[in-house]
């Protein structure tokens, strides 16, 4: 396109949506180039040691803390993601009453805020319960927040399995149960765990359910019904805190490139779907 | 041997039946996840309310949880909270909707290509690193106030509103646009006023997210926004009251629910009511929005 040769009014609306774009741009350059140049000079050995103190402020634990809680709140949420998903997909009319109702409820959950979560959280898992602040109390509330992008995810790659797949295994003589397991759910394995590293990068990323479910306590868990924090917990408590400032900043360096990894991840997959269709 | 051969089968069936009945209870759990969740905020959070009288909860102006006799009234976080959000749609849809445009109309191949990913890594960064940013970036240059949350929320629903749009922009007949151009209209009026009014539920759809977000959106708004309870009044003269700092609902359970006890913990939780019935509110007309871009 020429730009010489525009009308003004196109020349106005060409620079207006280039600009925007470019601002979008800049406003993420920006806020990657902030963080690691803020946060690389106090990127030090001391930082990674096992035990965590106010001298060196180690990240190590909350790493590991990290790891815990997106196992174990996998653990609980992708059977239920997975098994809620076939059986919308596989085992109901697609557009029935039922599978709106449900998908109504998880469209509810996907919308409610964070902290409400934790709010329930709080009253549900460690009072009611009694499990205290606990890495199980903020396994379950983060499983029930990332349910629904599970359930949507691999319902969606289940949905993008051809209906002759299923037919032919029918053909066969193989049951429902066994077209599911054996034709269905390998054909839809990509989609399934791009969903589920997209929930992983949400558990990673996670605050305000956490601060009043698994607490803020700053060294390795010895169990799951001990407090701990996660890597983002650890960067609120630094913050608040506000005397370590350039450790918390070295911590959103770490955070970062573990959710870069976990996009680039889940993008790679999302493009091995792409390339099946064709 | 047949004998076996239909026990066989039998064992087979019931375990069809048995796992159908798995699968029926998982997706059950959303369902009950959504009930558990009203059931426990609304059994601990009315009781506070109707200590307080829901009048004076929800139009009472001060909120001071630690003078005696205490007041909790939540009218300026509400007051907050919506105009935090008004200011991030202010900033971010415009924005957005030009950059989702930009991508689906302009963009050259190559630019795509990381465009795209980028977009989907600004929607993954955590809040918490958005709020470290907002602190050392934002904060500096307009202070701990309303200004700084808008900036920052408008920054955070971003990727929200260009992935959503940007879809629904490709969703539209590549006809209209043809058509347009075909009528003698230039590239950008085509785009703007023929492909995106046939995308504005799709828009509409972002927008809607946008929102549950922004009112959502906990850490971040902490870390910037200076979370001091205030009327509108205080807001006035309009450009210098914009640097006073603010308090949002989300703002007001975090930072204070960590030592509240008592009524002042039941009108924390009573805040928590307020924000999910908002949420339900917001999604009950999202719903609507999506049913009507299915007709």
């Amino acid at each position: 396109m020429n730009i010489k040769k525009m009308k003004p009014t196109e020349l106005i609306m060409h620079v207006l949506t280039w600009g925007a774009a470019i601002l979008t741009i800049c406003a993420l350059i920006y806020l990657i180039g902030f963080i690691l140049l803020k946060g690389l000079p106090y990127l030090k050995p001391s930082l990674f040691s096992l035990t965590y103190n106010s001298d060196n402020v180690s990240l190590m634990p909350a790493l590991i803390s990290t790891v815990f809680m997106t196992f174990l709140s996998l653990l609980i949420a992708a059977p239920l993601g997975i098994g809620a998903a076939i059986y919308l997909a596989e085992y109901v009319r697609r557009e029935g009453r039922f599978v709106t109702f449900v998908r109504m409820m998880s469209e509810t959950l996907a919308g409610i805020p964070s902290i409400v979560y934790g709010l329930f959280g709080m009253l549900f898992f460690v009072n009611a319960l009694r499990w205290g602040y606990s890495l199980i109390a903020g396994a379950f509330t983060l499983s029930i927040m990332i349910l629904p992008l599970l359930m949507r995810s691999t319902e969606e790659a289940l949905k993008s399995v051809p209906d002759v797949w299923r037919e032919g295994s029918f053909g066969l003589g193989a049951g429902k149960l066994r077209t599911v397991f054996k034709v269905v759910l390998p054909a839809a394995s990509p989609g399934i765990l791009a969903g589920i590293i997209l929930a992983v990068g949400r558990v990673v990323g996670e605050t305000a359910a956490l601060i009043f479910t698994s607490g803020t306590v700053a060294q390795v868990p010895s169990s799951a019904l001990k407090s701990a924090r996660t890597l983002s917990v650890h960067m609120y408590v630094l913050s608040g805190e506000g005397l370590h400032m350039g450790e918390g900043y070295a911590t959103a360096v770490v955070l970062l490139v573990v959710v870069v990894a976990i996009n680039a991840l889940s993008a790679s997959l999302a493009k091995k779907i792409g390339a099946g269709d064709k | 041997m047949p004998n076996g051969d239909i026990m066989n089968k039998n064992k087979s069936f019931s375990l069809e039946i048995l796992m159908r009945g798995v699968f029926l209870s998982c997706a059950a759990v959303s369902i009950l996840a959504v009930l558990l969740i009203c059931l426990f905020l609304f059994a601990n959070g009315i009781p506070g309310i109707g200590k307080i009288g829901l009048l004076d909860f929800l139009t009472g102006t001060s909120w001071k949880p630690n003078d005696i006799p205490a007041s909790f009234g939540i009218l300026p976080m509400i007051v907050g909270s919506c105009l935090v959000t008004l200011g991030a749609i202010s900033i971010g849809v415009p924005i957005g909707v030009a950059s989702a445009v930009f991508m689906a109309f302009c963009c050259p191949k190559n630019l795509y290509k990381i465009l795209k990913p980028a977009i989907n890594l600004l929607a993954g960064i955590p809040s918490v690193i958005y709020g470290f940013f907002g602190m050392a970036a934002i904060v500096p240059v307009f202070g701990n106030s309303i200004i700084s949350a808008c900036i920052l929320l408008g920054l955070m629903i971003l990727p929200t509103v260009i992935g959503l749009s940007e879809s629904a922009l490709r969703a539209v007949p590549e006809q209209f646009y043809e058509g347009a151009l075909a009528l003698g209209s230039g590239h950008y009026r085509a785009v703007y006023r023929v492909a995106l009014p046939a995308a504005k539920s799709g828009v509409m759809a972002a927008v809607v997210l946008g929102v549950g977000r922004a009112i959502g959106e906990t850490m971040a708004v902490i870390m910037v926004a200076g979370n001091q309870a205030r009327m509108p009044k205080d807001m006035f003269p309009i450009p210098k009251g914009l640097f006073r700092g603010i308090r949002t609902l989300t703002a007001n359970i975090v930072i204070e629910m960590g030592y509240a006890a008592e009524l002042h913990r039941e009108a924390l939780i009573a805040t928590g009511v307020v924000l999910l019935i908002f949420i339900l509110i917001i999604n009950l007309c999202f719903g609507d929005t999506l049913r009507r871009k299915k007709q």
